[in-house]
């Protein structure tokens, strides 16, 4: 198999604030191979967006980033000097935000924006990077880009202007795009458009994706793999099919089963009870033990022992007790 | 008065942000006093650049024999203690208004955007610093701190519009480090991190373009204030000196005949007072246009 493209090992980004310690991203193992769309999937407060910050380097004080390594394209980016990090980011590795709107400067052109990219880190005069933005926000789906390319944000709507986004963050052709939840502000029917442009642009370019979002529709659509994260750790990693067809981790079958299916004769939609622990405690024991449907039939070792991540098969991990062929054993015992 | 100007400005950079400026102009064009008070904001400048072209006597030119005339055909606004044409003085002196206006309004306005700036993206003990010093300047009352630069420059007109100038440095420090506060978290700020500009690149380019709509009507608001103080200054003699036709000054002695020749200080006073008038009316109408609350 080829060396990934990025390598995230035992990432912890904690946050120091007044009222004590948060563990943000608690040990996150992450891989992400060149051209592949990973999905991370998780609840809110579950560690996906600081995750793809600490890749970025722009987690702000009182955050930090405590421990483990993040590999890029054979470099390790957090012992790069601050320059060097900002060489790397909107060259290499790219960053797409929730809010399109408000991820434009409202005072400046949309196709200036563009072109500021190519004239700052290129150095192409003005006219040159002009007409590369334009020909950018026709290959983003920009009906009639010479004008739009004058217009000023708020005249675009939410739709257009993640398009511009997607052209801005892929105009040097970045190795990496990072997307954090880019559709959850549109609205359904932009949504799909807006994915299929992702996909088709970054496959186009050969950019690998990493796409960060809860919805798990969105994932089926668009990734190749999927990560499930919880509480700031990644409970499950398989390729998409895999996923939906046999969930491993109990988490991830609670996920799918909330799922509603259209015209399926589901009496209910299956819950997942209680809510994300606060990170701020120090956990003993599995951190999705006291929600898990499943725990006894392990015994009492979720409570007590935190589960390492086991591997199921080829780019398949589980972090879960269920999953360890003792535990199998046990409840074979028990039976 | 400075935090209430703070906050109009800050709600005027939000309805610019949605409407635009032409919007803005064409809006401010249609309410009638700010036409007024643009006119005669328009006839001072004009009196400024080129009074002396058409005044009807020389301002300095001393006439024993005319001392203390009333207003007449041949003198409109009539004569001062020493026989000079107060018209030609009052129009000449517009020339010192517009001088104040600029000079003190740019002195404060870029040593408070600057610092405002530092304060608001430096450092956090940058930030302490800077502040903590704005606040000692805000702790005197503005009329005083400017006496008390005065005593350190020593008087004389140019010291006044500094002195002015300093003392209005607080207020544009305190609006421009919020409004740099608060441009920071924006996104787009985050989203041009993301894309790999430095800080530099992110001031120029995001920040100040961001927070130039509230400075320009703060300045509005500051305007009357500054040119009020300057001429307050030189009515206590610590600004402009005698023959200069400064308004503040000429009333200084125009007050010895208040009961014996209105006139003397009616001229300098009114013309304080319109002019004065007209930059506040002008501010209100920008105020109303773009103040959400007031519609």
């Amino acid at each position: 198999m080829t060396e990934p493209l990025l390598s995230i090992e035992g990432l912890k980004t904690h946050f120091f604030g007044y009222d004590g310690l948060v563990r943000a991203v608690d040990g996150v193992d992450l891989e992400v191979n060149p051209g592949e769309v990973l999905g991370l999937v998780g609840e809110s407060g579950c560690g996906k967006t600081v995750t793809a910050l600490s890749v970025m380097r722009l987690v702000d004080a009182p955050g930090r980033i405590v421990g483990g390594t993040i590999r890029f394209d054979r470099r390790d980016l957090l012992s790069l000097s601050a320059s060097e990090m900002a060489q790397v980011r909107g060259a290499e590795i790219a960053m797409i935000f929730q809010q399109p709107k408000v991820s434009l400067n409202p005072v400046m052109r949309v196709g200036r924006q563009i072109a500021e990219q190519f004239i700052r880190r290129r150095g192409m005069d003005e006219a040159a990077a002009w007409k590369e933005a334009i020909g950018l926000l026709a290959a983003v789906g920009i009906p009639a880009p010479e004008a739009k390319a004058r217009a000023y944000p708020h005249e675009l709507s939410g739709g257009q202007a993640q398009r511009v986004m997607i052209a801005i963050a892929l105009s040097l052709k970045p190795k990496l795009l990072i997307a954090d939840e880019p559709t959850t502000a549109l609205d359904v029917t932009v949504q799909a458009q807006v994915l299929a442009l992702l996909r088709e642009r970054c496959k186009a370019l050969g950019t690998s994706l990493i796409l960060v979002t809860h919805d798990l529709g969105v994932v089926a659509q668009v990734a190749d793999r999927v990560a499930v994260m919880y509480a700031g750790q990644v409970v499950e990693q398989a390729p998409v099919e895999r996923l939906f067809e046999a969930p491993e981790h109990p988490y991830t079958r609670g996920l799918l089963g909330s799922i509603p299916v259209l015209g399926a004769l589901k009496p209910r939609l299956v819950e997942i009870p209680g809510n994300v622990p606060t990170l701020d405690g120090v956990s003993v024991g599995c951190r999705f033990a006291a929600r898990c449907g499943e725990r006894l039939r392990v015994g009492s070792r979720c409570e007590t022992e935190a589960p390492p991540v086991i591997a199921r098969g080829p780019g398949l991990q589980v972090r879960c007790w269920l999953a360890d062929p003792a535990a199998a054993d046990k409840e074979r015992a028990l039976a | 008065m400075s935090s209430l100007a703070l906050e109009r400005a800050v709600e005027a950079r939000a309805v610019i942000r949605r409407a635009g400026w032409r919007w803005t102009l064409r809006q401010l064009f249609r309410k009638r006093t700010a036409l007024i008070g643009g006119a005669v904001v328009l006839f001072l400048i004009v009196c400024a650049l080129w009074a002396p072209d058409f005044v009807p006597y020389d301002p300095f030119k001393v006439n024993t024999l005319n001392r203390l005339k009333p207003p007449s055909a041949a003198h409109w606004l009539g004569t001062d203690e020493l026989g000079r044409d107060l018209l030609s003085r009052v129009l000449i002196g517009a020339r010192f208004f517009v001088l104040v206006c600029l000079i003190s309004v740019s002195i404060a306005a870029s040593v408070g955007v600057f610092l405002g700036l530092i304060a608001g993206s430096g450092p956090s003990w940058l930030d302490v610093a800077v502040m903590r010093v704005i606040d000692v300047m805000l702790a005197f009352p503005y009329i005083l701190l400017t006496l008390a630069i005065i005593a350190i420059l020593g008087p004389s007109l140019w010291m006044a519009m500094i002195s002015v100038g300093i003392a209005g440095i607080p207020g544009y420090a305190r609006l421009v480090r919020g409004e740099v506060l608060a441009v920071k978290q924006e996104e787009y700020v985050e989203a041009m991190r993301a894309l790999g500009a430095g800080p530099a690149a992110i001031m120029v380019r995001a920040i100040l373009p961001n927070v130039a709509s509230s400075i320009i009507i703060y300045m509005s608001f500051q305007m009357p204030l500054a040119v009020l103080a300057a001429a307050a200054l030189s009515f206590l003699g610590l600004g402009a000196q005698p023959p200069l036709p400064e308004w503040g000054a000429m009333l200084v002695n125009a007050r010895t005949f208040l009961r014996t020749a209105w006139w003397t200080s009616a001229a300098p006073g009114l013309a304080i007072f319109v002019s004065i008038l007209a930059l506040n009316l002008l501010g209100n109408a920008l105020r109303d246009v773009l103040d959400p609350k007031s519609k």
